[in-house]
């Protein structure tokens, strides 16, 4: 249980670390918290030539205001996002979801862009930026582009970043009035990785009917996958529609197997989960009845 | 920009528990292992190795951290708070001392990361429910008590500072 050896490359900026991810390509490994890779480093499951540690690195950091978005840096700290009155306010999906993630004290170090980098298809964070269709901002030497986080996400621990691009930041679309959101999850044990994880975002109209939904589902398939629910726009906003909407989406979706589920079980996540947080979603939104 | 070659010593300085130590390490090495073996810190307890169980959690610049997800080297010149910092010349802390009132340990291999757990944990909710202890408490495994005497010993302390 302790890592092959590597050579330790602290990079104090951005510069340094873009540098040295172009030095080694896929030989490097990016670190931020350490949550995830820590344990793959220990297990022996990931033996990089190099470590490449961006803790160091202060344009990661921060939490801001950028346009119509709320811009995480790729290294705030996941506890730092949960006590964000900005993220409690503006990405309520992102303080809901949080809770979910680890626990206390690796949330303490555990990063918002690791998470995302790691891809984890039952992550929370990567559910939440996909539901609300933010983008995830890449940086090579001499380049920059942001992919939308439904585009990044290519399967079980794979993304499209290239092994000589870093993750800088998050960009999370600002919440819209009049719009709920929920986050619900089952896991074997609180803080573990979920079996399957739904995300709602719902804006409600003044006569009660469905303005915009969306329902994110993570754990579900080899990435975080959203539900087509456009014939629900214009529906009423209640308790039946939810899970006429969780139920269309249950069956649509092509579930993993592993030891932990059958696709059946996490068909049937779908339509449960999917429904509880619509309907939480509509609520929050101001649905009057639901 | 620091670069440590495979297999390399380097050295590596800390304050422990308001004390300055100092000793060396590759780059590969935890910093659970740099407290135990190489400091001699035998306090902070080791178990999975993979940051599931708990028993390595260690205070770093005021927040309790998996020490077996760190490396030594990343660690260099912070401020690490460890079980051997809580009692003041041999009078046990409050939570230390509830713990022992409550009988919140039996063998006590989980115990010390639980006591930094809880300790930053209070700091920043001074007053929480049982449900949020119990929250902060799945961060760490214990085979020997179910949980309850903890629990009551956390949230005697949380009364009493209220
Ligand atoms: S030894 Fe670090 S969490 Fe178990
Ligand atoms: S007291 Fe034995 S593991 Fe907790």
């Amino acid at each position: 249980m302790k890592p092959a050896p590597f050579e330790y490359c602290r990079a104090d900026t951005l510069d340094e670390a873009l540098d040295l991810v172009a030095e080694f390509g896929s030989d490097a490994a990016v670190l931020a918290g350490g949550m995830s890779l820590g344990p793959m480093l220990n297990m022996r499951l990931a033996r990089p030539a190099a470590i490449v540690d961006v803790n160091s690195v202060a344009d990661l950091s921060g939490i801001r205001l950028v346009g119509d978005a709320v811009e995480t840096g790729a290294l705030c700290r996941q506890a730092d996002a949960l006590d964000s009155a900005l993220v409690g306010d503006d990405v309520p999906l992102l303080a809901r979801a949080l809770p979910f993630v680890g626990h206390f004290q690796t949330r303490n170090r555990g990063t918002l862009g690791g998470s995302v980098c790691h891809a984890d298809p039952s992550a929370e964070i990567p559910l939440a930026l996909a539901t609300l269709g933010g983008d995830v901002v890449l940086r090579r030497k001499g380049g920059m582009r942001a992919v939308a986080a439904h585009d990044f996400f290519k399967g079980i621990f794979t993304s499209v970043r290239e092994p000589d691009e870093i993750v800088t930041a998050l960009r999370w679309p600002r919440s819209e009035p009049k719009t709920g959101h929920a986050f619900d999850e089952i896991a074997q044990r609180h803080g573990d990785f979920a079996i399957g994880a739904a995300a709602a975002v719902a804006t409600v109209a003044p006569d009660g009917s469905l303005a915009a939904v969306s329902l994110g589902l993570g754990g579900i398939e080899d990435r975080p996958v959203l539900a087509d629910l456009s014939g629900f726009v214009g529906a009423p906003a209640t308790a039946r529609t939810a899970s006429e909407a969780a139920a269309l989406a249950a069956g649509r979706v092509d579930p993993m197997v592993d030891p932990r589920a059958s696709a059946a079980y996490r068909r049937q996540l779908v339509r449960v989960l999917g429904a509880r947080v619509l309907e939480r979603a509509f609520e929050r939104a101001g649905a009057r009845q639901c | 920009m620091l670069r440590i070659e495979p297999g390399a010593r380097h050295r590596v300085t800390v304050t422990v528990n308001g004390r300055l130590y100092s000793g060396f390490a590759e780059a590969r090495t935890l910093l659970s292992d740099f407290l135990r073996h190489e400091l001699k810190l035998f306090g902070t307890h080791v178990g999975c190795e993979h940051g599931v169980c708990g028993a390595c959690t260690v205070n770093i610049d005021g927040r309790a951290v998996r020490s077996c997800l760190l490396f030594a080297v990343q660690a260099d010149g912070a401020e690490i708070g460890t079980v051997e910092g809580l009692a003041t010349d041999g009078v046990l802390s409050p939570l230390q001392e509830a713990f022992r009132r409550r009988h919140a340990l039996q063998c006590g291999f989980c115990t010390p990361g639980i006591l930094i757990s809880a300790t930053q944990f209070l700091e920043t909710n001074p007053d929480p429910t049982e449900d949020e202890v119990r929250e902060m408490l799945s961060g760490h495994i214990c085979r020997c008590t179910g949980y309850e005497g903890i629990v009551r010993a956390i949230l005697d302390v949380a009364g009493d500072a209220s």
